[in-house]
C-alpha cells in the first residue's frame, strides 16, 4: 500500500474513532433533522402547499419535500463540526502533526475532508432508515444513486468548513460565523421551500437561494433520490467544492502564515 | 552537512518583529540546547524549522534538505516534539503512534516493529495499551519521544519538552535526548532552564529575537556558571 492510502485509511479511522468517542454528536446529529421531519413538517404541512415540480412525478407531503433538505442538513452541519473540530486540534497542536507530516499538504486536508465526509453519509443514512420508518420512503434504487450526491455535497460542504477553520484564529469565533454561515445557508435554500415559493413573496430572496450553493447540493440529492440526473446542480455543487477547496488550500499554506500567528 | 543549518531567518508578526537574522549550525549527532528567556522567539524559530510557517527570508537545511525547495525530503528527516502535548487523548499510546507512523507512510509490519522498537527504546511498551488520557506527564512526553523517533530521523527538534514535568520526569526526558545525540541524532532542545544544558553540548543563546552567542556551554560559562552567564547576557541580573 502506498503511503497516501496508508494516510487515506489512517485519517479516516481516526475520524471515525474520534465520532464513536463521541456518541452524543451522534444523537444530536440524528435529532436535529428528525425534528425537523417529525414535528416542523407535520406543523407546516397544512400551511405550505405543494406543486408538482421535477423530480416529483405526483403531488407529495411535506414530510417528503423535506427530506433532502435535510440530508443537506446534516452534511452542512457536519462539515462546519468538522470545521470546528480542526479549530480545536490547532488550538489543542495536534493539527500541527498532520501540517508537519513529509506528505503534501493538500493531500492530508483531502484525507480530513474524505474522513468527516464518509462520517455524514453514514449519519445520513442513519436518517433516511428513520424516515423510512415513520413512512416517508424514496424509489428503493435511489438510496442507492444517492450515494454518489451525498459524496459530492458532502465534500463541498467539508471544504467550505476547512476554509472557515483557515480563517478563524480561535474558538471563541466560531459561534458568531456559524450563525453568519449554517442559519443563511439553509433557510436561503430550496432545503424547506422550493424556489418558485420564494419567488412569490420576494425576488431578491429567490435569486440568492438560487446562487446558494447549499440549494444545488440539496437539489442534486433531492434528484439523486427519485433516479433523476440534475446536471445544473451537480455543475454548480463541483465548482463550489473547486472554489472551497482552492480556498482551503491557500488558508493552509504555510507560506500564508495563518497557522503560526498567535492568538 | 547532515545536521541541521538556519541562515539569515527573520520573522515578524505585524510590526513586531519575532527573529531577527539568526543563523547557527548543528552539527550531525550533537546535542544543541537553544536557551532563551521566554519570548526570546523560540517558538517562532521552531514554527519556521517545522515548515507550519515560512520565514520571507532565509534558509533552512535538515539533514542536507533545503525546507523551502525539499520540504517533503527535510520533513522526512525531521522528529519533533512539540511543547503542547499533540497525543490523541482517547487513543491508547498504540494507536497514537500507529496513527503517526502511517502519516509518514508506514504501515502493517513495518510499522509494527518500529513502534515496538520505539516503546522499547523510551521503557514504555508495558504501557503501549493504556489510552493517553490514563498517563502522567512524565508517561506521555517519553510517549512523544517515542513518536518522533518512529520513522527514524536523522534531525530531533523538541520544545521545551520538560514544561510542567516534575523533576524527576525532567531528567529522565533530558537523559534520554543526550543518549539519542550519542547513539548519532542530530538534537536541538530549546529550554529556558539551564540545568538542563551540559557542559559540553553545543548551546545558542536567543534573547528578543536575535542570537546573543553560540559555542559550547561550558565555554560560554566561563568562569561563571551557565545559570549566572545566562543572568548577566540577557541583562536578568542587576
Amino acid at each position: 500500500m502506498t503511503a497516501y492510502l496508508t494516510s487515506l485509511r489512517a485519517i479516516v479511522l481516526r475520524e471515525a474513532l474520534r465520532f464513536i468517542h463521541q456518541r452524543e454528536r451522534f444523537i444530536a446529529a440524528l435529532v436535529r433533522p428528525l425534528v425537523w421531519l417529525l414535528v416542523f413538517a407535520a406543523g407546516f404541512r397544512a400551511a405550505l402547499g405543494l406543486s408538482i415540480i421535477p423530480p416529483y412525478q405526483t403531488y407529495i407531503t411535506y414530510e417528503t419535500y423535506i427530506v433532502p433538505g435535510l440530508c443537506g442538513m446534516i452534511l452542512l452541519f457536519n462539515g462546519m463540526q468538522s470545521s470546528l473540530s480542526l479549530v480545536y486540534d490547532r488550538e489543542m497542536g495536534s493539527m500541527k502533526l498532520l501540517l508537519t507530516s513529509p506528505l503534501p499538504r493538500g493531500w492530508l486536508l483531502f484525507c480530513k475532508l474524505a474522513g468527516s465526509t464518509i462520517i455524514s453519509i453514514l449519519q445520513v443514512y442513519a436518517f433516511l432508515a428513520i424516515a423510512a420508518a415513520f413512512g416517508i420512503t424514496m424509489p428503493g434504487w435511489g438510496y442507492v444513486a444517492v450515494l454518489p450526491a451525498l459524496l459530492v455535497a458532502g465534500l463541498m460542504l467539508g471544504a467550505l468548513g476547512l476554509v472557515l477553520s483557515s480563517l478563524i484564529k480561535q474558538l471563541e469565533n466560531f459561534a458568531g460565523v456559524m450563525n453568519f454561515v449554517i442559519f443563511p445557508m439553509f433557510f436561503l435554500s430550496s432545503a424547506l421551500y422550493p424556489l418558485w415559493k420564494m419567488a412569490e413573496s420576494s425576488e431578491l430572496l429567490h435569486d440568492i437561494c438560487a446562487v446558494n450553493p447549499f440549494t444545488h447540493a440539496v437539489e442534486l440529492i433531492r434528484f439523486a433520490l427519485y433516479l433523476q440526473f440534475n446536471g445544473a446542480a451537480l455543475g454548480w455543487t463541483c465548482l463550489a467544492a473547486l472554489v472551497f477547496t482552492g480556498a482551503a488550500l491557500l488558508g493552509y499554506d504555510p507560506a500564508r502564515t495563518r497557522m503560526g500567528r498567535k492568538t | 552537512m547532515t545536521g541541521l543549518r538556519a541562515h539569515d531567518l527573520s520573522f515578524a508578526y505585524g510590526a513586531k518583529k519575532a527573529l531577527e537574522e539568526v543563523s547557527f549550525e548543528v552539527g550531525a549527532g550533537r546535542f544543541c540546547a537553544l536557551l532563551g528567556p521566554n519570548g526570546a522567539g523560540k517558538s517562532t524559530l521552531f514554527g519556521l524549522l517545522t515548515r507550519l510557517f515560512m520565514a520571507p527570508r532565509g534558509s533552512i537545511e535538515i539533514a542536507g534538505h533545503d525546507l523551502a525547495r525539499a520540504p517533503r525530503a527535510a520533513l522526512a528527516e525531521l522528529g519533533i516534539v512539540f511543547q503542547q502535548s499533540t497525543l490523541d487523548l482517547d487513543l491508547t499510546v498504540r494507536q497514537n503512534l500507529s496513527y503517526f507512523a502511517a502519516l509518514h507512510g508506514l504501515s502493517g509490519r513495518t510499522a509494527a516493529t518500529r513502534i515496538d522498537a520505539a516503546l522499547d527504546q523510551l521503557e514504555m511498551r508495558d504501557r503501549a495499551g493504556e489510552k493517553a488520557r490514563a498517563l502522567n506527564g512524565g508517561h506521555r512526553r517519553r510517549t512523544e519521544l517515542a513518536r518522533a523517533l518512529l520513522h527514524d530521523p536523522a534531525v530531533l527538534l523538541l520544545d521545551e519538552p520538560t514544561v510542567g514535568l516534575d523533576a524527576a520526569a525532567r531528567a529522565s526526558i533530558t537523559l534520554h535526548a543526550h543518549r539519542l545525540a550519542e547513539d548519532g541524532k542530530t538534537i536541538l532542545w530549546a529550554t529556558h532552564l539551564t540545568d538542563e544544558v551540559a557542559p559540553g553540548d553545543d548551546l545558542v543563546i536567543l534573547h528578543r529575537a536575535r542570537i546573543l552567542t553560540r559555542g559550547k556551554a561550558r565555554d560560554i560559562a566561563g568562569d561563571m556558571t551557565l545559570h549566572e552567564r545566562f543572568l548577566t547576557l540577557t541583562g536578568a541580573v542587576a
